[in-house]
C-alpha cells in the first residue's frame, strides 16, 4: 500500500485527518463518562421521584450558564455533573476545530486559516455571546 | 412513572433509534425528537435540546472511523461549516421565537422528506467533470481510494452547494438534528461530490454544525440533564454498536422499515403541529 498512500496528493490532510477523528473520540468518551457518573449520584438521589416534561419551564440559572454548572459539579450534585459532561461534549467540535486552524497553519495555507478563522467565530459567539 | 423508569426507557428508545441510525445510515436523530415528543410528551423545546447533544455526540464519535478510511475532505467541510454554522445560530435563535406547533410542523415536513431521500434511486455522479474556477481556487477537488485505484473529483457549483448548506444548519438549529440528508443533497447533488466523500463529509460536518446551535439552547434552558443524559448514552451506545455489526443482507429491509418508521412520525407530527397539540 505505501505506493497508494504516498500517491494521495493530500496526504498532510490524511494525518490531520485521523488526528482530528481520534481527538474526537476522546472527547466523546470523556464526556460520556462524566455523563454516566453524575447519572449514577442523580439517580440514587431521585431515582424514585416522579418524572414530568410536559410543559416547559426553562432550567434554573445554575444549569444554563458555565459558572452556575461548574459550581453545581465541584460540590457533587448529578445533574451539575452531567451538564458538565454535555458542555465538554459540546466543547469537543470547538477543540476540533481549534486544531484545525493549527493544522492549516502549518500546512501555510491563510485561505484556510482564514476560514476556520470565521468558523470558530460564530461557535466562540454562540457559547459567549448567548450569556451562558 | 418514577425518575429511574423514565431514564430507563428513555435511554432504551434512544439505544434502538441510535442503533437503527448506524445500520440503515439514516441517523438516529430524526426520530429522537418525535418519539420523546409523541411517545413520552415531553415538551418538544427539551427534546430538541436533548436531540442536538446526541447529534454531537454521534457526529463525533462515528468521526474516528470515517476519517481513517479517507474519504473525507476537510477543506470542504470547513468551507461549508462556515454556511452550517451561521445558519445553525439563525436556527436556534428563531427556535426560541416562533410557536412550537409552528417547530413540529417543519419538523414533520423534514421527516417525510428524509424518508423520500432514504428511498429515491440514486443517479451515480457523472464523471471526469472539468475543474470549476472557484472550486479549484478553494482547493476542493480531491481524490479518495476505491477499486482498481485512485478516483479524482471536481467539486462543481460552489455557491449553491454553500446556500443549501445554510438551509441545512437553519434546520439543524431549529429543530435540533444533524439535517444529514440536507448535508447530502448539497454535496452530492448539486455540488457533484462523489456519494462516499459527501456522507463522510456531511458527518464530519455535523457536530460542528450542532455546537453552533448548543450555546443557544444550554444558555436558553433548553438542555435538561435528567433528559439529556438517557438519550446522549442511549444514542452513542446504540450508534456505536450498530457501526460495529455488519448485517449486509438485513440492511435492505431495515432500510425500508425504517423509513416507513420516518414517514409515519412524520405524518404524527404535521398533525400534532397543525391541530395545535403540541
Amino acid at each position: 500500500m505505501p505506493g497508494l498512500i504516498s500517491s494521495l496528493k493530500n496526504w498532510d490532510d490524511q494525518r490531520t485527518e485521523t488526528f482530528i477523528g481520534n481527538l474526537l473520540r476522546v472527547g466523546v468518551l470523556l464526556a460520556a463518562s462524566v455523563v454516566g457518573i453524575g447519572a449514577i449520584i442523580f439517580l440514587h438521589k431521585y431515582g424514585g421521584m416522579a418524572s414530568d416534561y410536559r410543559a416547559f419551564h426553562g432550567e434554573p440559572e445554575q444549569f444554563r450558564t458555565i459558572r452556575g454548572i461548574f459550581h453545581e459539579a465541584l460540590t457533587f450534585r448529578g445533574r451539575g455533573i452531567i451538564q458538565l459532561g454535555l458542555v465538554l461534549l459540546m466543547a469537543t467540535p470547538v477543540a476540533r476545530v481549534i486544531f484545525s486552524i493549527w493544522a492549516f497553519a502549518a500546512e501555510k495555507d491563510r485561505m484556510y486559516v482564514f476560514f476556520t478563522v470565521i468558523v470558530l467565530a460564530v461557535l466562540l459567539f454562540s457559547f459567549l455571546g448567548s450569556g451562558i | 412513572m418514577n425518575t429511574l423508569e423514565f431514564t430507563a426507557l428513555v435511554g432504551a428508545g434512544s439505544f434502538v433509534a441510535g442503533l437503527l441510525g448506524a445500520l440503515t445510515g439514516l441517523g438516529g436523530g430524526v426520530v429522537l425528537v418525535p418519539l420523546l415528543a409523541l411517545f413520552f410528551k415531553v415538551d418538544i423545546r427539551y427534546a430538541i435540546g436533548a436531540s442536538l447533544v446526541s447529534v454531537i455526540a454521534t457526529s463525533s464519535g462515528a468521526a474516528a472511523a470515517y476519517v481513517k478510511e479517507g474519504f473525507s475532505n476537510i477543506r470542504i467541510g470547513m468551507f461549508l461549516e462556515i454556511a452550517t454554522t451561521i445558519g445553525a445560530l439563525a436556527g436556534a435563535f428563531l427556535a426560541t421565537r416562533i410557536p412550537t406547533t409552528a417547530i413540529a410542523i417543519v419538523f414533520g415536513v423534514m421527516l417525510l422528506y428524509s424518508a423520500y431521500f432514504s428511498r429515491k434511486p440514486r443517479l451515480p455522479n457523472e464523471r471526469n467533470l472539468p475543474p470549476n474556477p472557484l472550486a479549484t481556487r478553494l482547493k476542493m477537488n480531491g481524490s479518495f481510494p476505491e477499486a482498481g485505484g485512485i478516483r479524482h473529483y471536481n467539486v462543481q457549483n460552489v455557491p449553491a452547494g454553500f446556500s443549501l448548506m445554510f438551509g441545512a444548519g437553519t434546520l439543524s438549529g431549529l429543530l435540533g438534528i444533524g439535517s444529514g440528508a440536507v448535508k447530502v443533497l448539497a454535496m452530492d447533488q448539486a455540488m457533484k461530490i462523489p456519494f462516499k466523500v459527501s456522507t463522510t463529509t456531511s458527518n464530519f460536518m455535523i457536530g460542528v454544525t450542532a455546537a453552533a446551535s448548543a450555546g443557544v439552547y444550554l444558555s436558553r434552558g433548553y438542555v435538561d440533564p435528567g433528559l439529556a443524559m438517557p438519550v446522549m448514552l442511549g444514542v452513542l451506545a446504540g450508534s456505536f454498536l450498530g457501526s460495529r455489526i455488519l448485517v449486509e443482507t438485513e440492511t435492505k429491509w431495515l432500510r425500508i422499515i425504517f423509513s416507513v418508521v420516518i414517514a409515519v412520525l412524520g405524518l404524527q407530527m404535521l398533525y400534532h403541529g397543525l391541530t395545535g397539540k403540541i
